[in-house]
């Protein structure tokens, strides 16, 4: 499953690079946000998958999953959604600004 | 803490107080600050004159960074006092002169903090012993030159000016310090004192010969040698007072200090001798041959200065002959050259420091340097006069004056050499007297010049309407003190020679047992030897050429333009400007998606080169656990779905595709046995998509990407190329074991954070100062996100952003 789950990644990860370099704001900001669910996957993979139960105390007896990688995912996911909202709306401003959502367009302008 | 440190640091201190309190000093006050600082320095190191000429010496130490063996050692002893007295007391002359030179509408709390910045790194090297610390104030010295030669800085020349002495000083700084280096990895010690004690065993080794070479370079890119002279005419750009106290009478002569410093260590060697005598000689001739045909006073004076330094720098190679000799009765006499340099060393910054005060006076007066427009000055600046004839004609070494007696030690010296048969002299040594000699002539020549085309001949009538008058009394009082040095040196030589330069003296040849042998008796008169016979000379041909200027002076334009050092120079930096200027452009082209792609290329290379090379892979599906065929579905799913974004064209399909994405993943986390992280990824999976949905009302539809298939290709192998890296890395890193987990710590939650949840427990107790963190990011985001849609900026007003 974990072998399975980095290939996933993997490929998850190619998408997200290769919307990240195409000229379109929107497809790369899409490509940021894929690239994060990769990211989080990749990390539960790390500490091993379905190896034992759900890390809450008093529930059954037995092994539980490794709780670290589930706290760490917490954070990213939250930070991820602040990071998406903080690009599109910088997208926002500056199509607004430059009137183009194109990188290879916005080149050239005085603040780049 | 000793005297010593606190004279290095006191200029320092005052520097960096001077931004804070000039507010609140009245503009004329703040000189007279400053002034206190070189003037009490000066005094202090007055104390030690007695005790030095003792042969005592003083050293200390200061454990700065003891683990990479830098130590703040001071060693103050005769040659660093020579330097000291110079830096400090010049310094309050020109200070003083500076107070009255400078209009109160300049910003003067940077000019006296740069200056009291380069007084202390000038005082720092001489009195450094650690090699790496007296390199960081050696430094530091051209930065502030830089900064003071760049005051005017509205003025292109100005900038130009400090950016050429700036690029020639540190470019043979860095030598110097590969130089410095050496002498480490031969001695195991950065301190020059060890060194000289341990010169023995490290004369024969491979390195030597490249460190002498380098530190010589240092030296000669700062004391202006041919051919790195080049940068002294243009550091005439700065003010006055600092072109009298850098650049004549302390900086330049740090590259003096250098060697004087190293000929117990290199002076033994035949490269030196030659390197040093034969560079100092030619940039003596050129010097002097070039100041003639200068037609602004500053910059005669530059050339002039280059000359002179050139001459005690081939009075200093002269006397490592000593050195390489040994001691014995027969090479003191080659001692005498050493200390004609260091006598005129101190002569020169006399007359020259007076020299430059004058043509300040006649800049600020008049209004030009030009020795064209000037003329008949004589009756309207009589005591500005007084001060050039006295400068001028020690300088030409004419008596009564100081210049008289180092320059007839100097021609002394240069014909005791030929009597030497070593490093086969006997042939060429001819040549060194008569180059000499043949400076000399030049240097009267323009010592005329400075004199007959300012004070002499007629006045020229635009000066005359201006209704010039002689300056204030207290420009005028450094430039007479220094003349009243020029005489008195001259009248009481054996004073100076005694207390000031015999330590000096035992500080360049330490080997040499008595340093009372190393002192000669300096007299004015000497009977009717050679030496007076080639100062008679130089006064006779030197008058006739003085006399025919006009006829001779077209002999200057046979060298043509094209073929100058400064037109080199020029070619070097405008070819390496645009060069570099070409490569940024190629790979700097302003489009984002290019930037990306390096990010992703340096990726794929490092980590991937880094993975192959150690040969890092390793991957078994042993500790795998199984995979249902519900959970394949899900995966293909999220495939399906992923690649799925990258054909559409819809952005409405691609944010939903992604919300499709996010909510497989929210599965998977169900799978994973991780509700919260399923209940987050939810919530914040449905709030992204409905941003996005937001967002698309205020932004472009996507258009079908016009790029060529090129490109898409590039992009494509470079995508898949990163997947294929975090691939890799990710399975060999599944089944990486050589630590225990840390997670069995957080399993005893209950008892210690009290909370029955282990991941809420991490987030809220274990490592509460991380959430508390990313919730401070959550609130910048939003505050970003608030600012970015109120900002009212408008086209046209964009720069107040940057």
């Amino acid at each position: 499953m974990e072998s399975l789950i980095v290939v996933l990644v993997g490929i998850l990860v190619s998408v997200g690079t290769y919307l990240i370099l195409s000229r379109h704001m929107i497809r790369v900001i899409v490509g940021t946000a894929i690239l994060s669910h990769a990211v989080h996957l990749l990390i539960l993979a790390m500490g091993g998958l379905k190896k034992g139960i759900v890390p809450l105390l008093g529930q059954s007896e037995g092994e539980f999953t490794d709780a670290l990688p589930q706290a760490l995912i917490l954070t990213a996911i939250v930070i991820s959604f602040a990071t998406t909202a903080f690009l599109l709306v910088l997208a926002y401003r500056t199509y607004k600004t430059n009137g183009t959502a194109d990188f290879r367009e916005l080149r050239g302008v005085s603040d780049e | 803490m000793t005297f010593e440190l606190a004279i290095i640091l006191l200029p320092f201190i005052v520097a960096a107080c001077i931004p804070i309190f000039y507010r609140r000093l009245p503009k004329k006050v703040i000189g007279w600050v400053v002034l206190v600082v070189p003037l009490s320095l000066f005094l202090l190191l007055t104390t030690y004159i007695p005790r030095i000429a003792k042969n005592q010496t003083f050293s200390n130490n200061y454990e700065w960074i003891p683990s990479f063996n830098i130590n703040f050692t001071t060693y103050l002893d005769g040659l660093s006092l020579i330097f000291s007295l110079l830096i400090t007391g010049v310094g309050s002359l020109v200070i003083l002169y500076s107070i009255f030179y400078l209009s109160k509408k300049e910003s003067l709390h940077h000019f006296y903090c740069y200056l009291l910045l380069f007084m202390g790194a000038m005082l720092g090297v001489v009195f450094s012993d650690h090699l790496l610390v007296l390199y960081a104030f050696w430094e530091l010295t051209s930065v502030s030159s830089f900064l003071l030669i760049a005051f005017w800085h509205h003025r292109k020349a100005s900038r130009a000016g400090a950016r050429k002495s700036m690029t020639i000083t540190v470019s043979g700084g860095i030598a110097m310090l590969v130089g410095f280096l050496m002498l480490y990895s031969m001695s195991g010690t950065f301190s020059i004192q060890e060194i000289i004690s341990n010169i023995a065993g490290i004369s024969e080794h491979a390195l030597f010969i490249p460190a002498l070479v380098l530190v010589l370079l240092g030296a000669f890119t700062k004391s202006a040698q041919f051919p790195f002279h080049i940068w002294l005419p243009d550091a005439m750009e700065a003010p006055t007072p600092v072109s009298a106290y850098l650049h004549s009478a302390t900086m330049v002569k740090a590259g003096i200090y250098i060697v004087a410093r190293f000929t117990p260590i290199f002076g033994g060697e035949m490269t030196w001798f030659w390197a040093v005598t034969g560079v100092g000689l030619l940039t003596l001739f050129w010097g002097s041959f070039n100041a003639v045909k200068q037609v602004d006073l500053k910059a005669l004076l530059a050339f002039s200065t280059v000359s002179q330094l050139g001459l005690i720098m081939s009075l200093l190679g002269l006397g490592s002959i000593a050195v390489y000799l040994g001691y014995s009765q027969d090479s003191i006499i080659y001692t005498q050259a050493a200390f004609a340099a260091l006598f005129h060393l101190i002569n020169h910054s006399t007359f020259k420091g007076a020299l430059f005060m004058m043509v300040g006076i006649v800049d600020h007066e008049i209004g030009t340097r030009d020795i064209r427009r000037l003329g008949g000055l004589m009756p309207i600046l009589p005591f500005t006069f007084t001060v050039a004839l006295i400068g001028s004609l020690s300088m030409a070494g004419m008596p009564p004056f100081n210049g008289f007696l180092s320059k007839e030690m100097f021609f002394a010296a240069t014909l005791k050499i030929t009597q030497l048969d070593v490093f086969s002299i006997d042939s060429l040594g001819v040549v060194i007297p008569v180059i000499a000699w043949v400076a000399s002539i030049f240097t009267f020549v323009y010592c005329l010049i400075i004199v007959g085309k300012t004070f002499f001949g007629k006045i020229k009538p635009d000066i005359l309407d201006k209704n010039p008058h002689e300056a204030p009394i207290g420009m005028l009082i450094p430039p007479f003190i220094l003349i009243g040095l020029v005489v008195g040196i001259f009248v009481f030589p054996n004073l100076l020679g005694h207390y000031i330069l015999q330590p000096a003296m035992a500080s360049i040849y330490p080997t040499f047992p008595s340093t009372e042998e190393l002192t000669p008796h300096i007299s004015a008169w000497h009977g009717l030897n050679m030496e007076l016979w080639m100062t008679i000379g130089v006064v006779i041909l030197g008058g006739t050429l003085y006399y025919f200027l006009k006829r001779w002076k077209p002999i200057y334009r046979w060298i043509p333009q094209r073929f100058t050092l400064n037109s080199l120079y020029e070619t070097i930096i405008s070819f390496s400007e645009n060069v570099s200027e070409n490569l940024t452009k190629r790979y700097m082209t302003g489009n984002l998606t290019h930037y990306f792609s390096y990010i992703y290329m340096v990726f794929v290379i490092v980590v991937a080169g880094i993975f192959f090379l150690t040969d890092s892979f390793e991957w078994s599906l042993m500790s795998n656990s199984s995979v249902e065929s519900f959970e394949l579905i899900l995966v293909f799913v999220v495939i399906f779905a992923a690649v799925a974004i990258l054909f559409t064209t819809s952005r409405i399909a691609s944010v939903l595709l992604n919300g499709v994405l996010g909510y497989s993943v929210a599965f998977f986390f169900v799978i994973f046995r991780a509700p919260d992280l399923a209940l987050t990824q939810l919530v914040v999976e449905s709030v992204t998509t409905a941003l996005f949905l937001i967002c698309f009302k205020f932004l472009p539809d996507l258009t079908p990407e016009r790029t060529s298939k090129r490109v898409k290709f590039t992009n494509g192998v470079i995508s898949i190329l990163v997947g294929a890296t975090v691939t890799i890395v990710g399975l060999a890193v599944i089944n990486y074991e050589k630590f225990e987990t840390i997670s069995t710590y957080f399993e005893d939650a209950y008892n210690l954070a009290g909370g029955k949840n282990i991941v809420n427990t991490i987030l809220g107790d274990f490592r509460a100062f991380d959430t508390m963190l990313e919730v401070v990011v959550l609130f910048i985001a939003g505050l970003g996100v608030y600012t970015i849609i109120k900002l009212k900026a408008k086209k046209g007003d964009a720069d107040i952003e940057n």
